[in-house]
């Protein structure tokens, strides 16, 4: 018994109870079209599951995030790398990377809407360039947490430079390297929002911007509060896969 | 033994590098950290050796006295600031497969993403060689340092006797031509490390490999050693006398002339660190002299001449 209560209070189930009891209460102060209830909220989403829209929704939304967050992991991580183990190519890139890094992905939406037009370039893009920040920082530090002693090792036992690079510098910054796809992955999530606000007809974002127009906050709720569920349970297996397959690189979870 | 010299040191000497002081720290031994030295001051200071080829030889010294110095840079993983390091009459100009190393922590040296056999592998797959083959001598390794049924095991399943073995076996299936140890059984107890030493001392006359072995250890370096060359401290450390010991394998510490072996060579190491004591004593004397100004020796020369007159 005793072992249950502590379970439940771990697992932050009461958090959500408090939180829940908090939003009904507050809504019963306003509209409906102003603050939705939980029960009003939860007939909305009824009504968008039943439609199919919702479903339609994740899927478009999950997909772009998948490929935008794919695409910053194919160019992040090999760039880290890189940056972490050569100096001359750290002393070229990173000062673009400390300036960048600091422009958030929506100052760009116009601009990326001009150049890569309407479609889902523009979208795709726009999430790479918000996800692929903290893979790359992250990869770097990586590299450099790694101990001397493993290149040392590695020399002596007669890797040359590109052997200790795939060998050592590689595996050795796995950790991290976990660390800042995950980050990239809730950046990118919290990204697509923007990406759909403008120039888009599905999506979440989508769903959260234009639900406004026909006074629906109770589908702005549900949009939320799916976006975070997403977050939530994306993070989750992500971590859940890297503890189970790459226990030996030092990820812990 | 071959009279054959497998490495030569000849006048060595190694700058204290300021701008690069992190490259001494990188073996978790910080001994470096108290080093007493100005930039200027050298580590050590005209090192003069030649090991044969198969012996034995063992590097003694009190933590901070440059004996891991020298040793990185046979290694080949520092730069020495004059002189010559040859392995077999060529000169080493960094870090290279025909000198193994064997280092002091295992958790940083071992590669924890790969199982027992691909860590003893390793040396093998950087030059190419087949699988099969590779899977083969690994295994010859592994049997030797006695961690046969231990191949598919990851290094955190290991504890810390077996990771400084699974060390030796990496380095040995490597096939260098001179083993490099920097204190490997440091971090181990009385129990374990007793029982490596008589390892290493088996697989030795097993591969007939020159070894080079650094401890602080006295009688550990009696135990194992054929040659044990004694360091003095830094700044200006240098080799102060190798003594050959002169007794058969195995040696029984409890013996009571290797014993006494064992006090004299106390005496030899303590002799050396105090007489670099005495000299860096009085050098810092100089340079605080130096520092005060001319001005002052002035005066100082001016009392002496008084008294001369008086």
């Amino acid at each position: 018994m005793k072992g249950l209560t502590t379970k439940v209070i771990k697992s932050g189930l009461i958090s959500w109870v408090v939180l829940f009891g908090v939003w009904g209460i507050v809504s019963l102060f306003y509209t409906d079209s102003f603050f939705p209830s939980p029960i009003e909220t939860y007939r909305g989403f009824r009504e968008i599951v039943l439609s199919g829209k919702l479903r339609e929704d994740i899927s478009i939304s999950v997909w772009r995030v998948l490929l935008g967050w794919s695409r910053a992991l194919l160019i992040g991580i090999p760039l880290g790398l890189l940056i972490g183990r050569f100096k001359f190519v750290n002393w070229f890139i990173e000062p673009f990377i400390n300036f960048f890094r600091f422009v958030p992905a929506i100052g760009f939406l116009t601009l990326f809407l001009m150049w890569f037009g309407v479609g889902e370039e523009s979208k795709l893009i726009l999430i790479t360039y918000a996800s692929i920040f903290p893979i790359i920082i992250n990869t770097v530090a990586g590299v450099k947490a790694i101990n001397p002693v493993k290149y040392q090792a590695a020399e002596s036992l007669g890797a040359n430079k590109f052997q200790s690079f795939v060998t050592v510098t590689v595996p050795g910054a796995v950790p991290n390297i976990l660390t800042g796809a995950r980050l990239g992955l809730s950046t990118a999530i919290i990204s697509i929002v923007g990406a759909e606000m403008l120039a888009a007809n599905s999506g979440l974002g989508y769903l959260v911007y234009t639900s406004r127009l026909y006074y629906r906050t109770d589908w702005i709720f549900v949009g939320i509060v799916t976006l975070g569920v997403l977050g939530f349970f994306a993070d989750k297996s992500l971590r859940f896969i890297a503890k189970k397959s790459l226990k030996h690189y030092g990820v812990t979870g | 033994m071959s009279e054959k010299t497998k490495i030569s040191i000849e006048h060595v000497s190694k700058r204290y590098d300021v701008g690069n002081k992190a490259l001494l720290f990188t073996k978790g031994n910080y001994a470096h950290d108290n080093f007493v030295g100005h930039e200027t001051d050298y580590v050590l200071k005209d090192v003069n050796l030649a090991i044969k080829e198969g012996e034995f030889h063992i590097f003694l010294g009190a933590s901070g006295c440059g004996k891991t110095t020298l040793l990185n840079i046979v290694a080949g993983f520092l730069d020495k600031t004059s002189g010559s390091v040859q392995l077999d009459g060529k000169e080493i100009k960094g870090p290279g497969a025909e000198r193994g190393v064997v280092f002091q922590n295992a958790d940083l040296a071992i590669f924890p993403w790969l199982t027992v056999q691909k860590n003893v592998e390793y040396g093998l797959k950087m030059k190419g060689i087949k699988k099969e083959e590779r899977r083969k001598t690994a295994l010859d390794a592994i049997t030797l340092v006695g961690l046969k049924g231990h191949e598919k095991k990851y290094p955190d399943e290991l504890s810390g006797g077996m990771k400084q073995r699974v060390q030796i076996a990496r380095s040995i299936a490597a096939n260098p031509e001179v083993l490099i140890m920097d204190e490997p059984f440091g971090a181990l107890d009385a129990q374990t490390r007793r029982t490596l030493q008589d390892e290493l001392i088996s697989i030795w006359k097993k591969t007939g490999k020159t070894i080079l072995f650094v401890t602080h250890d006295i009688s550990e370096a009696v135990y194992l050693g054929e040659n044990i060359s004694i360091f003095s401290v830094a700044p200006d450390a240098t080799i102060v006398e190798t003594i050959p010991v002169p007794y058969l394998y195995p040696r029984d510490v409890n013996n009571k002339r290797i014993g006494d072996f064992v006090k004299s060579t106390t005496e030899k190491l303590e002799k050396a660190i105090s007489a670099s004591r005495k000299e860096h004593e009085r050098r810092g004397q100089v340079r605080a002299f130096k520092e005060r100004g001319e001005e002052e020796i002035v005066t100082e020369e001016k009392r002496d001449k008084d008294s001369v007159a008086v």
